[in-house]
């Protein structure tokens, strides 16, 4: 009885809230339920109002078959698992869209929380979309998930202290000793916290001498020599002079205040570094360039890691069919667009980069898609978290690193991890 | 003897009048409501924590779980985590408690004998304890983070305390002992109240000077109200997690015991671990418990001798 009165006073509340769909709710009188399904879409907070904006897009574009609800999960990525994983262990029917970070999907897939993408449907999630991206979302050659939006790092320098950026590690190290010598600003930024950040640049410099960090098949350590490499990089960066003296504790955003401070030459950071560099400090921005990310040997370009969000359908989702249609509307062309401009995420559909109205604010387009068409991918596992955090906690702080003693502790580590045995730390 | 004494107790009790065996009764049966909620409230839980931590349990394959029996226990115990994390904890509680009881008693004794403007004195002691710890603490954070604060504007450019392990948790103490000295106060306070007037003017009569008060007459005559005082703050402290969870999130090896377990229950999902942890933990308070009416005896609540 109670019930079925606050059902009742529902629909007048919703009707009113939403005249665009009045018309279309008037004329619908067939469906079954008699309105639009409430889709529930949680995603990493947005500010920018693209989110939003999408929601609305994509429920005006159904025709009342279902409106989009944009939940907003915490600002921290493992706040964020946290309460997808909460809602999903307990079977919540409510979570019908979600946005995974890049690394969460074989962990998902694993534990049957995300439903597969096949047919047609998975033929228009993968159509014109970066192929690091698709890796992402893929798990034992199924995909489980469409990519969202992607990012990657790019070199980013002064030109009036850097002339010619440079191509390797090496040739970073020397210049920035050089004009530290010269007594010039020579910082290289870079994330060393003990935290994602710091998996992320191992990852990047591991798969750029020719490495990985797990075998192919994810079921024990790769490491090896590139490594070493590796990890010999990290201590030399920590140990020069172009080591920012806090590096241990910083994250991408003390990197980016440092730079915008004026005591770095270099910073390995996002392109959110951009827009905030033209807002905060726009005599510094005059000389802010940037270049790829360098690599470890001289001659073969660096392989960035990827990031961004993949979309994925909730297993216990009521509405599976509307819940795949509405996903592929909320990431199309126009609203990653938006994402883009407002937001400022890299899209993850590669034609976007040609984009006459992407390339304005963009002028780094093409390095960042560069970047993107040969990027890597963090360690596909469901134990990624595990891997991660003790990968972090072992190369933390950098200056520490002793390279080949490191590397075995290292290999311990990750046996541990992918056979979730043992604490994290 | 020892043996008859038992024969004796066992023999008196078999020996319950009708009516006394009635009251016994009613008794149970008046008390039984409250001890099923108690078992449904604390018993199912610690119950169900108990047979956790004895299996290899992954939240995200529960399909998976094993019965794996101490082998959890001896995966924690065996972790340098576990035991740095615990060398933590007891440090933070050890030093917070010590500065907590001098500043508290302090405090207690100044609104014991304020004369005018009692209600006020007491009202402003009172204020950091009716702070939610989570504010407090991230007023903390932004104060002691280079850029946000006006504290880590005192400081050296280019010094972020939060980052430096025995900093950090020198800041974890300060926070603990802002916000908590408040309630150690106002229990020493309650047994300051307890001190007969009489007994401290005779002393003063004596010609015993304040120390010699403080010393010998009060602090004996409060011993009851003190280890109240530090049994609840120390298993408090013990515990604490809120503010170590702003302040540094456990970064730089300052994660508590109670940091550890959540760490591994909600990021690791690894239940039987984090249970064991919770399990361990619950140990360790217990034994703390225990120490201290060891210590205290007949002085601890509940553990004076059978007067019947």
């Amino acid at each position: 009885m109670r019930r079925r009165r606050t059902l009742r006073a529902r629909w007048p509340a919703a009707i009113a809230a939403l005249p665009l769909l009045a018309s279309a709710l008037a004329g619908c009188g067939s469906s079954s339920s008699g309105g639009p399904v409430t889709m529930n879409w949680y995603n990493f907070p947005d500010d920018s109002g693209a989110l939003q904006q999408a929601a609305e897009r994509c429920s005006h574009a159904s025709k009342g078959q279902y409106q989009i609800r944009y939940n907003k999960l915490p600002r921290t990525a493992d706040g964020q698992r946290q309460q997808l994983v909460r809602r999903l262990a307990a079977h919540d029917a409510g979570v019908d869209i979600m946005g995974l970070d890049v690394t969460w999907p074989a962990e998902f897939a694993e534990a049957g929380w995300v439903r597969e993408w096949t047919g047609a449907l998975k033929a228009r999630a993968t159509a014109d979309t970066l192929k690091a991206a698709v890796q992402t979302a893929t798990w034992k050659d199924r995909l489980y998930a469409v990519p969202y939006n992607s990012n990657t790092q790019l070199l980013w320098y002064r030109d009036d202290l850097v002339p010619v950026p440079p191509k390797s590690w090496a040739e970073m190290l020397a210049q920035a000793d050089a004009l530290a010598k010269a007594g010039k600003p020579h910082y290289v930024e870079i994330q060393g916290a003990q935290y994602e950040g710091l998996t992320v640049w191992f990852n990047t410099l591991v798969t750029s001498a020719g490495g990985s960090i797990l075998t192919p098949d994810a079921q024990a350590p790769s490491l090896g020599a590139p490594a070493v490499v590796a990890a010999g990089i990290m201590r030399a960066t920590a140990r020069s002079a172009a080591a920012d003296p806090s590096l241990s504790n910083q994250m991408e955003d003390e990197n980016r205040l440092a730079m915008e401070s004026g005591t770095a030459a270099f910073e390995l950071n996002y392109p959110f570094v951009y827009p905030s560099m033209k807002a905060n400090q726009p005599k510094l921005f005059q000389h802010f360039r940037w270049a790829p990310y360098p690599g470890v040997t001289a001659g073969r370009p660096a392989t960035v890691t990827i990031g961004g969000i993949d979309l994925a359908v909730g297993a216990y989702s009521k509405h599976p069919d509307l819940a795949f249609q509405a996903t592929l509307c909320l990431r199309n062309r126009d609203n990653q667009l938006t994402n883009a401009l407002k937001g400022g995420l890299p899209p993850s559909l590669r034609s976007l980069y040609q984009a006459a109205e992407l390339t304005k604010s963009y002028p780094f387009a093409a390095d960042v898609l560069n970047a993107l068409d040969t990027a890597s991918v963090r360690p596909r596992t469901p134990a990624y978290q595990n891997v991660s955090i003790a990968l972090a906690h072992t190369l933390s702080p950098p200056a520490g690193i002793q390279p080949e003693s490191t590397v075995s502790d290292l290999r311990g580590q990750i046996e541990d991890a992918l056979g979730s045995k043992g604490l994290i730390p | 003897m020892s043996t008859s004494a038992k024969a004796a107790a066992g023999h008196g009790r078999a020996e319950l009048s009708e009516g006394a065996r009635q009251e016994r009764r009613l008794g149970l049966l008046l008390c039984a409501p409250a001890v099923i909620v108690m078992v449904a409230v604390t018993a199912y839980p610690i119950a169900y924590a108990v047979y956790l931590s004895l299996q290899r349990y992954d939240l995200r394959f529960p399909a998976q779980a094993k019965w794996v029996g101490f082998g959890n226990y001896g995966a924690v115990l065996s972790s340098p985590f576990w035991w740095q994390a615990l060398w933590v904890t007891a440090l933070i509680t050890v030093v917070s408690v010590a500065i907590e009881l001098v500043l508290g008693m302090a405090l207690a004794l100044v609104m014991h004998r304020a004369v005018f403007g009692r209600g006020t004195v007491r009202t402003a002691v009172l204020i950091p304890y009716g702070i939610v710890t989570v504010v407090a603490a991230y007023s903390w954070q932004y104060a002691w983070t280079p850029g946000t604060g006006y504290l880590a504007a005192l400081l050296p450019a280019g010094s972020a305390p939060l980052t430096d392990q025995w900093q950090a948790i020198g800041l974890i103490i300060l926070a603990e002992v802002w916000k908590t000295t408040p309630f150690m106060a106002l229990l020493l306070l309650a047994g300051l109240a307890l001190v007969p007037g009489e007994t401290v003017r005779a002393a003063m009569v004596d010609g015993a000077t304040f120390w010699q008060r403080l010393r010998l007459v009060i602090l004996p005559l409060m011993k009851p109200a003190i280890l109240v005082a530090l049994l609840f703050r120390t298993l408090d402290a013990f515990r604490i997690f809120d503010n170590i969870y702003v302040l540094t999130g456990g970064s730089n090896d300052t994660g508590s015991v109670s940091i550890l377990g959540y760490d591994n229950l909600f990021t690791a999902l690894n239940l039987g671990i984090g249970s064991a942890i919770s399990m361990l933990i619950f140990l360790c308070v217990a034994v703390l418990a225990f120490i201290f009416i060891k210590i205290f005896g007949a002085a601890a609540p509940g553990g004076e001798p059978e007067r019947r």
